[in-house]
């Protein structure tokens, strides 16, 4: 359109103004997708064994490809066999702790809140302190400390919609409930530290850490399949999520279901949480800041604040595993560390420069 | 043409009744303010009949029962606008003003949808903070912006709670003129709780006088703001002089022991 059409029509100019202001969000979210491409193509080459970025590709498509790229026994034991599976887990990990800190922060309207917000992450500390501890659990066998984990995360969630349902579904009387539930399991896993030997104590805090390094396959599938059955119906709700954002009057007045959105949401968020956590111990960083990142880069309307905050909180757990375990390597730090190094100088220098108000 | 008609409507959080058994008519095309002190129930009224809140007795809009129809279809036809809005999380005023065809929408915005939002920031003459950050407006902006997100949901009412509160003389006058001229364009009909009893005698069709959660009395603006029915409802001594032929209400003093609510 020429700028003397778009001059007689405002009401086009408007609509031309606006699309390229999604444009620049949508430029945003291949960006991310490019830089986990290539971020992931690095961190596949950082270890014990020497291989190239190209190699490391080469193997991955030869996979899909086969009559297309060349590969050989060496980097595809390497790659398929040893990093990939943990590199994809640090990306869909923080996907999904991402996404669930960007839900809560927005239908409990509080920039402090993330999926552990509702006494998520000591719920399952406690779960992983009682089969570390007691040797108790829901599960068995090698599933134990992860079955327990995720079992009384789940748990935890029920417990806060208990209560905050006795006094209606506001965004004060889940987050009461949620700090009341998280000194109740935080107490809990105090007591079991205190009665467990030394090693027990010292693998139960090594659990709340976090780290990738128990990664599997079968992990990252499972946490893949939770994310993507949850996903879609948090993205088809982010109409309602930015209407929350506006109160919760104003929500309803735009025919918004304002607790049923609020109880589907923090349900589907703490499900997509515990996948997360059971298999990688508290990362707690990514779900509070990624969402904060991302706000200050692209704005608060969360159809694509969801969806870019995943891949911000993908990134940045995938950057800090990278940096934990080369840094000091061959000693590989504790991710949960590293979220926090790293996270906290990029959102203070965003949050310092910041020129909008992004709460 | 009734647009609104409320018959026998009664609210209570838990056993203090705020409204108690109300009849009002809301005519089409028209500017109905609801006038009285704090706590007389105004900003509850409007609430029940946005279904914010759920009250006894019926309320009909456009002869159909409000209470049951479904949210969705409310928000298709009432649009409210609330005295204060918390500031919504890094938005936009377009995106602001987008918001208020949500009740139109499943998800993806046509480009129906971004057309009515820009000519609905051009018809308030909001168009130069089409990009602005909502955060960032002035008072007087917020609330026209706000005017905005209700229209865009092309409703047959508009419910507005205080629109004038915390605004400047000027801002004032603009948001009411604003909201005149919508109701004569447009041809819906407005609602709003207001305190500035001034305010409500120039730019009213009909006035309710609510005290205590009752009605004491309606009526166009010239009727019902008499001396005696200020002192009644307010508890204050008040001289009605005329300007531009209506109503001008000069407080005088507050009338100990007779003070309403």
């Amino acid at each position: 359109m020429s700028a003397a059409h778009s001059h007689d029509n405002p009401a086009a100019d408007l609509r031309e103004q606006y699309e390229k202001f999604i444009s620049k969000k949508i430029f945003c979210l291949f960006a991310f997708i490019l830089a986990i491409i290539l971020l992931a193509g690095y961190a596949a080459t950082r270890g014990s064994a020497d291989i190239r970025v190209a190699d490391v590709y080469a193997t991955i498509l030869a996979r899909f490809f086969p009559g297309y790229f060349q590969t050989n026994w060496f980097s595809d034991t390497i790659v398929w066999g040893l990093r990939l599976h943990r590199i994809l887990l640090a990306i869909v990990g923080g996907i999904g702790l991402a996404i669930a800190g960007a839900v809560m922060q927005g239908i409990l309207k509080n920039p402090l809140a993330s999926p552990f917000t509702l006494g998520i992450s000591s719920a399952a500390g406690f779960g992983a302190a009682l089969a570390i501890v007691m040797g108790a659990g829901f599960v068995g066998g090698q599933w134990l400390i992860v079955g327990n984990a995720f079992i009384f995360t789940v748990l935890a969630s029920f417990a806060v919609y208990g209560l905050a349902k006795y006094k209606g579904i506001t965004p004060e009387t889940m987050i009461l409930a949620g700090i009341a539930i998280m000194y109740l399991f935080s107490a809990m896993t105090s007591f079991l530290q205190y009665v467990g030997h030394a090693e027990q104590v010292q693998e139960v805090v090594f659990w709340m850490m976090g780290s990738l390094g128990r990664s599997s396959w079968d992990k990252v599938w499972i946490v893949t399949v939770v994310i993507v059955v949850c996903f879609p119906y948090l993205l088809l709700k982010s109409w309602d999520i930015n209407a929350l954002g506006a109160g919760d009057e104003t929500a309803k007045s735009l025919g918004v279901n304002v607790e049923r959105t609020r109880v589907v949401c923090m349900m589907l968020v703490s499900f997509i949480t515990a996948a997360v956590i059971c298999f990688t111990g508290t990362i707690g960083f990514i779900g509070l800041v990624s969402p904060h990142i991302t706000r200050m880069i692209i704005g608060g309307d969360h159809r694509f604040l969801l969806p870019i905050s995943g891949l911000a909180g993908g990134l940045l757990l995938l950057a800090a595993d990278t940096v934990a375990r080369t840094l000091l390597a061959p000693v590989i730090l504790p991710v949960g560390i590293m979220t926090a190094f790293l996270g906290v100088p990029f959102f203070v220098y965003l949050f310092m420069h910041r020129k909008k108000e992004f709460w | 043409m009734v647009k609104i008609s409320i018959k026998d409507l009664t609210f209570s959080y838990q056993s203090n009744k705020i409204l108690d058994d109300l009849n009002v008519i809301v005519d089409d095309a028209e500017i109905l303010s609801l006038v009285g002190p704090n706590g007389s129930g105004k900003t509850t009224l409007i609430k029940c009949i946005d279904r914010i809140l759920k009250p006894k007795g019926s309320i009909l809009l456009e002869g159909q029962d409000v209470q049951s129809m479904k949210q969705q279809e409310i928000a298709r036809r009432l649009g409210y606008v609330p005295q204060s809005s918390s500031t919504p999380l890094a938005t936009t005023v377009f995106d602001t003003v987008l918001m208020g065809r949500r009740p139109h929408i499943s998800w993806r915005v046509s480009d129906a949808d971004l057309d009515k939002v820009a000519d609905t920031l051009e018809l308030l003459n909001l168009q130069e903070l089409a990009m602005r950050d909502f955060g960032q407006l002035s008072g007087g902006q917020k609330q026209k912006v706000l005017i905005a997100r209700a229209l865009a949901q092309e409703p047959a009412v508009l419910l507005l709670d205080e629109p004038t509160s915390n605004l400047d003389m000027k801002h004032q006058l603009d948001v009411m003129e604003t909201i005149s001229s919508l109701v004569k364009e447009k041809g819906i009909s407005a609602v709003m709780a207001i305190h500035d009893l001034n305010l409500a005698a120039r730019f009213s069709d009909t006035l309710v006088m609510l005290k205590k959660g009752v009605v004491y009395a309606a009526g166009a603006p010239n009727d019902l703001l008499s001396e005696k029915n200020i002192s009644e409802v307010y508890g204050v001594e008040a001289l009605v002089m005329r300007s531009l032929d209506k109503p001008c209400i000069v407080p005088l003093r507050s009338l100990n022991g007779a003070a309403a609510g």
